[in-house]
């Protein structure tokens, strides 16, 4: 301010001052301005093309880190795959092995039961066998005439009654052979229907098998996809990500919960234990941290529980043998099972500490002591009942975090992936807005600084015009020379 | 916690007594805490009534709020008569230097009185005092007769005392005039 204010001539005549300064100046800036014009692009250069680069680089670390999850993301999915197709294997593996070992065997007996059905039928239907010659003999007979010749009525009644009487005997053994048929088809029966029931599973086992064939060609598809690398394959692995990591967000979140729960559940009574007035750091009481380390090493308990059951594959337990790995089942229970039991413990614990405080309040308070009030003292215990039952159940209930903390692992390196190149791409998008800005104030600038001197300029452009066209423009141009530069075009 | 026993406002004490057994109520263990009268001259440790430590063990814990509360129940019943002067002064350096003894993360002092200072013309009080890191609340501070007359009297002399405190390095002052809702003491409290 104080060289400005040196600058004026005449200080009481502030605008002519100023005027005639300008005046001066217009020359002088006339002259520098082609120094002037290179020094204002050296320098806005200078603050523009470092944001470029770094726009330039961070829209390709993006690009480097996009390829990366997306490595990462299709070897995640192409290993869920396999696992799955791999598992659909083993199933119809066992599939085969339970219900079609048996098949060969089954069908021979079916066959067998078949042959016999067909002959059974074959006996079932038989016509009874044609009268006998004798017949055609009782037939000739049959036609002689009835006369009085009382030895031929004789004879025919004898043969009358010998033929009825053959034919009662062939109608009874008839009727015999044909209940006996009957009854060996009524016997049939219950074969028929365990031969439906055998035909029934046997299509059940078939569906399940086409089920499971039907499975494997999808996952296979899917690996294909993977294999390939396509964009679909990536979008579809994305969002199931994206999905897997809410829900085990979710559920961590509810695990909290629980854990929260507990930790107040067993304050309390470690307070007892640890001392309450024993402080770690700042306001953390010790209480607090023993609480803390309890729920923790429960948790703890519980991720190795479900690694060792196989449902997690968070440490890599793939080296130890079945052996080993029951052992440490059994151990990572029966520690959980303790601290289940010590919960229990010191929930007992907690209502004794509460109910001898409310009865200490009580009495301070100039009230008796309220023994008798209740009537129902069973009613008293099922808060009891209730905090120990919680006590028990928490620390089992805190295992199987373990499950949405896998896929919270997984799938957060996908999410927070796609998350960090979204948030780069997004500087290198503010990196180059930046530089445009800069390049463009730049080249406000440098009309600005024109547009002062615009008197020299129009004069500049007057001179050069009037001078024959030759001598002014030079060879190979047939522009004439503009006062201002048109846009995007600069005068040095 | 200071109970002021000077003239008629010794006839509050059963309003102390109530105070002292919620404090009771929310004292955990470690806490410390100490009740002192308030009489004609007040910088002794004679005037402690009672004072505890609680124990780390919850069920001690119970035995020793008891025993507090009976001696209180005692020091009650023994009163027959106020003292003649009222030395708060000398009962807030006793208790500070009380509360600095034990050492305490959290160090309030509670003073269940009128504020209405009285000494005789030997006592000394009229010196800074020292009472950084503490909080001080005034309880059941009543209205003399002459406050009735002119109530700026008792604006004022609350006044004073929280410019005292706050110049000797109390960490805040309250007063807490309604015993009804005692939780209010330590609303806020870290």
């Amino acid at each position: 301010m104080e060289i400005l204010h040196a600058l004026i001539i005449w200080p009481d005549k502030l605008l002519l001052s100023l005027l005639v300064l300008f005046f001066i100046a217009v020359p002088i800036l006339y002259g520098a301005r082609q120094a002037m014009h290179s020094l204002l692009q050296a320098v806005f250069r200078a603050a523009g093309n470092p944001l470029r680069l770094l726009s330039h680089w961070l829209f390709k670390t993006a690009e480097v880190l996009h390829e990366r999850n997306k490595q990462v993301l299709l070897a995640r999915g192409r290993e869920e795959v396999s696992h799955s197709i791999v598992k659909e294997f083993e199933h119809v593996t066992s599939l085969v092995d339970r219900d079609l070992h048996g098949y060969p065997a089954l069908q021979r007996k079916l066959m067998d039961e078949i042959t016999r059905i067909e002959e059974e039928f074959q006996k079932c239907g038989e016509v009874p066998p044609p009268p006998p010659e004798w017949t055609k003999a009782v037939a000739a007979i049959a036609k002689i005439k009835p006369s009085s010749d009382g030895l031929v009525e004789r004879i025919l009644e004898d043969i009358s009654n010998s033929i009825d009487e053959i034919y009662e005997r062939v109608i009874a053994e008839y009727r015999e052979s044909a209940k006996q048929r009957h009854d060996i088809l009524k016997g049939f029966m219950p074969f028929w229907r365990s031969v439906d029931r055998t035909l029934k599973r046997v299509d059940k086992d078939l569906t399940g098998m086409q089920q499971s064939a039907a499975k494997i060609d999808e996952q296979v598809e899917k690996y294909k996809q993977i294999h390939a690398k396509s964009e679909k394959a990536e979008h579809s692995l994305t969002s199931s990500s994206t999905i897997l990591f809410v829900i085990s967000v979710l559920a961590i979140m509810i695990a909290a919960g629980g854990a929260f729960v507990n930790f107040w559940l067993i304050e309390r009574p470690m307070a007892a234990m640890v001392g309450g007035s024993e402080y770690i750091v700042g306001d953390i009481q010790a209480s607090y941290l023993a609480a803390m380390v309890i729920i923790f090493f429960e948790t703890l308990m519980g991720l190795f529980l479900m690694e060792s059951l196989g449902y997690t594959h968070l440490f890599p337990l793939n080296n130890i043998n079945n052996r080993m790995r029951r052992w440490l089942v059994w151990i990572s229970f029966s520690i959980l099972l303790i601290l289940a039991g010590v919960e229990v413990a010191l929930a007992v614990m907690r209502d004794m500490i509460i109910s001898a405080d409310v009865a200490l309040k009580q009495e301070l308070a100039g009230g008796a002591v309220m023994t008798g009030a209740v009537t129902n003292a069973w009613a008293l215990n099922i808060p009891k009942a209730a905090q120990m039952i919680l006590g028990f159940t928490l620390p089992f209930a805190l295992a199987f975090v373990a499950i949405p903390l896998e896929y919270l692992i997984h799938s957060g390196r996908a999410v927070f992936g796609a998350l960090l190149v979204l948030g780069i791409r997004g500087l290198g998008f503010a990196m180059r807005f930046l530089s445009s800005m800069v390049r463009q104030i730049g080249k406000g600038t440098e009309y600005l600084y024109d547009a002062i001197i615009f008197l020299p300029l129009i004069i500049e452009r007057a001179v050069l015009n009037r001078a024959p066209r030759q001598a002014v423009q030079p060879s190979g141009s047939s522009r004439n020379v503009a006062a201002f530069p048109k846009h995007g075009e600069h005068v040095l | 916690m200071l109970v002021d026993t000077s003239g008629t406002y010794s006839q509050e004490l059963d309003k102390a007594q109530r105070v002292v057994s919620y404090m009771l109520g929310t004292l955990k263990s470690g806490d410390s805490m100490a009740v002192a009268r308030v009489k004609s001259r007040s910088f002794s440790e004679k005037d402690i009534i009672a004072k505890v430590t609680l124990s780390k063990d919850p069920m001690q814990i119970n035995g020793q709020k008891r025993d507090f509360a009976h001696k209180i129940g005692i020091f009650k019943a023994d009163l027959k008569k106020g003292s003649a002067y009222t030395d708060i002064t000398g009962g807030i350096i006793q208790a500070a230097e009380f509360l600095n003894e034990t050492g305490a993360g959290q160090k309030t002092i509670l003073i269940f009185s009128d504020m209405q200072e009285e000494l005789d013309y030997k006592t000394v009080r009229d010196f800074p005092i020292d009472l950084k890191g503490i909080r001080i609340i005034a309880l059941n501070v009543t209205k003399l007769t002459t406050d009735n007359v002119d109530p700026r009297r008792y604006l004022g002399r609350l006044e004073w005392w929280e410019k005292r405190a706050r110049s000797a390095g109390a960490t805040d002052w309250r007063v807490v005039n309604d015993l009804e809702h005692l939780e209010r003491i330590f609303k806020g409290r870290g």
